[in-house]
């Protein structure tokens, strides 16, 4: 894995680590703080908690084991530690005479014999074990105790809905341990060869979900994933469609017909797309009502300015965007009715190089988008209330980032391997990896967390 | 066809109509009969048989050569509607992340005014493209202005703004694969297509 390294907003550079330990402020941490959870456990700063996936009891479990294991490494959340001497320490193998401890917390089942000495001594916080087909039980390891347990009905592996749902299980994993969402069970959609394809967010059950002749682009999802929007191209001009996840044929954006229309974006209430339209005058931001179909209204004014690529605040009350008044495109924001531009992530006029495809991150704290520096591009994050600007990647080109709905990890673009394909970075530890091993995958669009009848398909 | 054959039939029953009327007329009188008038008689009747099969064959001549000039008339026209075409098709080219007709490029778009002006049933669709190294999709943005550009220098010249579609495809269909500048500069372009009216286009 490539460690980058991240300069971090409040803490000014912080050299990332290639040990398992990363050092990072606490302020930053604020995910957890921000919806009033207690943690739960001894915050130690720059020590991300210990995690352990005890192997399961039937060899039937072990790609769900994998699947979680990974979700959960690929979280950035944890530690995960790995058994000495591999899978061969069962579960519940400590003899009941050396665990020091009883069980306080545990409530029977499979937290019965666990020996959580040893999993400490391992520098576990956590310890999850799969009892059986349908038990997860998730251990307060400190505490010596069983935290949490589920119940749940996975499908057969052979069932396209399995990964889904184990990686689900990972999110709930996440939830009982640390209290925040998490971002396995999401989806990331992109455009390779003109078509767009969806992919879970571990690089595995990649899928083409538009089949059209028409060549494809800037996939979007609604905010709650059973939706999403595309552009095609067709004669002489581009259509917009909002296709279900489920099935269900897709439907042509109605107000838009002989214009170029592209980049669509959902409102947060899914109801109004916005999207960017290129006529003889240039092009302009409207926003059209998709849950009547009408209501086709003009946002932005350029004349001899072009205004593209919206991207709603999370509450819905602004947008921001890119417009070409100050000569190169660079990122505004402006009241979601159109009201009051102003200019958002500042530059140095005749210095700084051209902003484009701005998205706003889940938790309204954020902008991503990418800026060329010295002829290539680069990953940038605005901070909205500061409105400082940082540069998070500079390692080849790097563009059209998307935030995962933990507002922690972007997907991107970037030839940094020889070729175009898309990478995730962790912004909190530096940590990138690359989502897909094919040339060519670009205008990635992440999922929010998908709803449980979503996950069939795509 | 159908014509001709006509032609050739009427020309048939003519001939064989003289040839009625210019049968002797029919022995009322007992006369000695004339040796010399009979075979003068013949001999006319006969002329007349000659005169008109050559007419008819005349006529033959005369549809053929009209077919063949009608044939290569249009051999004609199409080589010069090829020739057309050709010249609308040329591109225009554009500087990096810029999207103003440059001077070389305005001679191209003085020919394309030329041919709309002599067709002026022609219709057309101009579409802007860019290089691969802009935001992709800033680039349908850059494109659309590309493409605006031609058509607004069109219409400066006097050509009707509604005969000319414009449509923006980005970076999505480049002409040069490769990634380098001259890749790139083929890239950075206006393509010109017919969308009506294009069947016969006369030169300017």
């Amino acid at each position: 894995m490539e460690r980058e390294r991240t300069t971090l907003a409040l803490a000014g550079v912080v050299l990332l680590s290639v040990f398992l330990t990363v050092p990072r402020s606490a302020a930053q941490d604020t995910s957890a703080v921000d919806r009033g959870v207690r943690i739960g456990i001894i915050y130690r700063p720059g020590v991300r908690p210990g995690l352990v996936v005890l192997p399961g009891v039937a060899a039937a479990l072990d790609s769900v084991r994998a699947i979680i294991a990974r979700d959960l490494d690929l979280s950035d959340r944890f530690e995960l530690i790995t058994l000495p001497g591999g899978d061969s320490i069962r579960v519940s193998a400590a003899p009941p005479s050396v665990a020091g401890r009883a069980p306080a917390g545990g409530r029977g089942g499979a937290a019965a014999g666990l020996n959580y000495q040893l999993y400490q001594a391992l520098g576990a916080d956590f310890a999850v074990g799969l009892g059986d087909t349908t038990v997860l039980a998730v251990h307060d390891v400190a505490a010596g105790g069983l935290r949490r347990e589920f119940r749940s009905r996975l499908p057969p592996p052979k069932d396209p809905e399995f990964r889904m749902a184990v990686h689900r299980l990972a999110d709930h994993i996440l939830e009982a341990t640390l209290g925040v969402g998490g971002i396995a069970a999401t989806r990331i959609l992109f455009v390779l060869d003109g078509k767009v394809y969806a992919i879970d967010q571990d690089g595995a059950d990649k899928r083409l979900v538009s089949s059209s002749d028409h060549q494809a682009m800037s996939p979007a999802w609604a905010p709650d994933g059973r939706r999403f929007s595309y552009m095609e191209f067709w004669a002489g001009h581009g259509q917009l469609f909002v296709q279900p996840v489920g099935p269900g044929k897709r439907q042509p954006v109605a107000t838009t017909g002989q214009a170029l229309d592209f980049t669509p974006a959902f409102s947060p209430d899914g109801k109004t797309l916005a999207f960017s339209r290129a006529t003889e005058e240039g092009t302009d931001i409207y926003t059209v009502n998709i849950k009547d179909n009408c209501c086709l209204q003009r946002l932005t004014v350029g004349r001899f300015s072009d205004n593209l690529s919206p991207t709603y605040s999370p509450d819905g009350q602004r947008i921001a965007f890119v417009s070409t008044r100050p000569g190169l495109p660079q990122v505004y924001v402006m009241a979601a009715d159109g009201t009051d531009p102003q200019l958002f992530a500042p530059f140095d006029y005749g210095v700084t190089g051209s902003s484009n495809a701005p998205d706003w991150s889940p938790d309204g704290q954020s902008v991503a988008f990418h800026r060329d520096v010295g002829g290539t591009l680069q990953v940038f994050v605005l901070d909205v209330r500061t409105r400082a600007v940082r540069q998070l990647t500079s390692l080849g080109r790097n563009e059209d980032p998307t935030w995962a709905p933990d507002s922690r990890h972007l997907a991107f673009v970037s030839d940094r391997s020889g070729y175009r394909q898309l990478w995730i970075i962790d912004l909190e530890t530096g940590r990138i990896r690359p989502l897909l091993q094919q040339s060519g995958a670009r205008l990635p669009a992440w999922s929010p967390r998908l709803p449980e009848t979503a996950s069939s398909t795509p | 066809m159908k014509r001709l054959s006509l032609i050739v039939l009427s020309g048939i029953a003519a001939a064989a109509l003289a040839a009625c009327s210019h049968n002797p007329p029919p022995v009322t009188t007992p006369q000695q009969p004339n040796a010399d008038s009979v075979a003068a008689a013949e001999r006319a009747r006969q002329d007349s048989i000659d005169r008109a099969a050559a007419e008819a064959r005349a006529r033959e001549e005369a549809e053929r050569q009209r077919q063949q000039r009608i044939a290569d008339s249009l051999a004609g026209l199409g080589k010069t509607t090829e020739a057309v075409r050709t010249m609308l098709a040329t591109l225009v080219h554009f500087d990096y992340d810029k999207a103003n007709i440059r001077s070389e490029d305005a001679s191209v778009l003085d020919q394309k005014a030329a041919i709309l002006q002599a067709n002026p049933n022609l219709r057309i669709r101009i579409s802007g493209h860019c290089d691969e190294r802009g935001s992709d999709e800033y680039n349908l943005a850059l494109g659309n202005r590309r493409a605006t550009a031609a058509k607004q220098y069109l219409v400066s010249h006097g050509i009707e703004a509604a005969r000319i579609e414009t449509v923006s495809y980005g970076e999505e269909r480049p002409i040069a694969q490769g990634h380098d500048e001259a890749a790139w500069a083929q890239n950075r372009r206006d393509e010109f297509e017919i969308i009506g009216g294009g069947d016969a286009l006369k030169q300017p």
